[in-house]
């Protein structure tokens, strides 16, 4: 048991920007917006800190796939108190379609590097909403999941997870090494402190390509079209009840 | 943080109704000031954004939420203020030996920038607290900073600056509160004007006179509450900075330990004024978080009340305004940026520079909050908008650390004492 426990960390368009489509209907507009960590990686990098602190894993390492600009995010896990970072380059093309498919493999090739225990992921990105990676990471693995997780916490040698799932609550132990997705309640984000943000800088920071670890980041995914959600309509007013049923049986609703 | 805070809240962003939840109207704000040309964090190292980053959260998370029933109830928000402190906020620019965060006057003023688009009063005393952790950092021997400082920066206790008295605003060097040394005392006598966070603070940076007159014959020393002869007068009723109780401060035969002097006697006049370099920074810095917020409301308001058959932000007399204030902003932003750098490094320009930006922005500011105000009509000028209580919280900026009457006399006496 090395007590390593991997982190993913997203760059992701801050939540509060207004969204805008790029004319040539390709994606959206990134150059020149705000930008900040996934907020559900946050929690997860909360959740690292936190059984740091409570001395049941010994190292946290922040790990993040894209160009240059990641490096702040990689940083601002260091301030909330991650021991290191690895930064996995990937720009250009191959960063417009980079998928969970490339980022499960690149997790699953650097958790075998440095022997780790843990992974512990956002359970999505709110850019694309995928909520693939840390299953899919796991299966490229074949490591127990404990995704949607609200709670974790170790039971001897076994994980024990609190999942939030349609029906309620799902308690699940599972075996280490395991990968866990952190959903919103499993805690509050701390503020990283000044000092904290300081320390941070002297904190290591490692490049690594994905060439190096053996993975293919070609996507098998094209994007044809992006739109904008349909503009809202204006209403019709009817006057009877029978109008209402007519017209809902024009539109086929019915 | 904040986003997380934000989406267990399930606060629905971009709504677009006059009549819309006041903590929309705050949190749209603080979200790190999403408007391209005034972005606050332009220019600025990573590891200043990540300052900013904090502090931003942190004003919209656990200040803006509160600041209104803060104003209204004129609650000093003790608990609010020490999680700032824990973050580091306590003694920002004081020496990490003593508990202080280290930082520089620049980094002091992103900082206080960002806190205060959650709360101006409140910010304002955590920088007038800052100031004077910081003159016991610098001024006070070893014995001092150890015994005031870690708590101070901790904010376990809090400070107040005592300068002001009835007679002597302005003209701050003809101070009458005497303090006669007897034995290894001194005995203070008199009474401070307008102290803020007095009575309800536990340490007391005061100047006094323990010599001749003017600015030669004044000292500096610490007191804490509980001395006896010290008392306090009552709270007075304030427009604004309603979250700080403000009192006058009394001394009668008030014995204080003369180890408990900053640096030697006659050297309080300086002291205080070098004190109040940084903190002319610090409050402009405050006006600039106000006059921040200030525009993204007008803003915001001007995308979504329509009259005369479309949204206000379709008249190019408002887009005008709009983008004046901007300007402002942006120019008192810089030179306050500047004037921190001077200060930082110690140059001979640093003095005038810190009055210029006090000066300039802390006016400029004001315009821009009540344009704001303006801009919000009718609706501008009720309690359940913020706008009003920026334009009450800076309207005192304009007035204290040196009233920009007082500014106007060092510049100008820079300019013209020149050899």
């Amino acid at each position: 048991m090395s007590g390593r426990v991997l982190v993913g960390v997203k760059r992701v368009i801050d939540y509060a920007v207004k969204i805008r489509v790029k004319p040539d209907r390709t994606g959206v507009v990134t150059d020149g917006v705000k930008h900040s960590m996934n907020p559900f990686c946050e929690i997860a990098v909360e959740e690292a800190v936190k059984l740091k602190e409570k001395k049941l894993v010994k190292e946290v390492v922040a790990v993040s796939c894209g160009p240059q600009q990641v490096q702040e995010t990689i940083r601002t896990a260091l301030a909330m108190g991650a021991d290191r970072g690895i930064h996995v380059e990937v720009s250009g093309k191959d960063y417009e379609t980079l998928g969970p498919l490339q980022v499960s493999k690149i997790f699953a090739a650097l958790a075998k590097k440095e022997q780790a225990d843990l992974i512990i992921l956002g359970k999505q990105a709110i850019d694309d909403d995928c909520n693939q990676t840390g299953q899919m990471t796991a299966a490229l693995l074949d490591w127990p999941q404990g995704t949607f997780a609200s709670e974790v916490s170790f039971e001897a040698d076994k994980l024990k997870v609190v999942r939030e799932i349609d029906g309620g609550l799902e308690t699940i132990k599972i075996n280490l090494p395991a990968v866990v997705t952190a959903d919103l309640r499993l805690n509050t984000p701390r503020y990283a402190t000044l000092p904290n943000i300081m320390k941070a800088k002297k904190k290591k920071i490692a490049n690594v390509k994905p060439a190096d670890l053996g993975v293919d980041v070609c996507s098998r995914l094209e994007v044809l079209k992006v739109d904008e959600p349909p503009q809202r309509q204006a209403g019709v007013k009817v006057e009877t009840v029978e109008d209402l049923v007519g017209k809902l049986k024009e539109a086929g609703r019915v | 943080m904040a986003a997380v805070r934000a989406l267990a809240r399930g606060v629905r962003l971009g709504s677009n109704s006059i009549g819309r939840n006041r903590s929309l109207i705050f949190n749209s704000v603080q979200r790190r000031g999403i408007a391209a040309c005034i972005d606050p964090s332009i220019g600025l190292t990573d590891e200043q954004k990540e300052f900013q980053k904090v502090a931003f959260d942190f004003a919209a998370n656990e200040m803006a939420p509160h600041m209104a029933e803060w104003d209204l109830k004129e609650i000093f928000p003790v608990e609010a203020m020490r999680k700032a402190a824990q973050l580091g906020f306590g003694g920002i620019y004081v020496n990490p030996d003593v508990g202080g965060s280290g930082l520089s006057r620049l980094d002091t003023s992103i900082i206080f920038e960002a806190l205060s688009t959650g709360c101006v009063s409140t910010t304002a005393y955590i920088s007038i607290h800052n100031m004077c952790a910081w003159m016991i950092d610098t001024f006070g021997n070893n014995e001092q900073r150890e015994k005031f400082c870690p708590d101070l920066c901790s904010m376990q206790k809090f400070a107040s600056y005592c300068l002001t008295e009835p007679g002597s605003g302005s003209d701050a060097a003809s101070l009458l509160t005497s303090a006669k040394l007897q034995g290894d005392h001194y005995i203070l006598n008199g009474s401070k004007a307008f102290i803020s966070g007095g009575g309800d603070t536990d340490v007391y940076v005061v100047m006094c006179r323990t010599g001749g007159k003017g600015p030669k014959g004044i000292s500096c020393l610490v007191l804490e509450k509980g001395t006896p002869g010290l008392s306090f007068g009552k709270k007075e009723k304030k427009v604004g900075w309603n979250s700080q109780p403000t009192r006058a401060v009394i001394f009668e035969d008030c014995a204080v330990p003369v180890t408990n002097r900053l640096g030697a006697e006659g050297e309080g006049f300086t002291i205080a004024m070098k004190g109040l370099n940084g903190g002319r920074i610090n409050i402009a810095s405050c006006s600039l978080g106000a006059a921040h917020a200030s525009v993204l409301l007008a803003r915001d308001h001007m995308c979504v009340r329509k009259q005369f058959g479309e949204a206000l932000s379709n008249s190019q007399f408002l887009q005008f305004k709009l983008a004046e204030m901007a300007t402002k902003l942006v120019a008192s932003r810089l030179l306050v940026r500047q004037a921190a750098v001077a200060l930082q490094e110690g140059r001979p320009d640093a003095v005038s520079l810190c009055s210029m930006a006090k000066l300039f922005v802390t006016d400029e500011c004001f315009s821009i909050c009540n344009q704001a105000l303006q801009i919000h009509g009718g609706y501008g000028y009720l309690k359940d908008y913020a706008v009003q209580q920026y334009v009450r919280d800076i309207r005192v900026h304009q007035i204290l650390e040196g009233t920009n009457e007082v500014m106007r006399m060092i510049i100008a006496r820079s300019l013209l004492t020149e050899s």
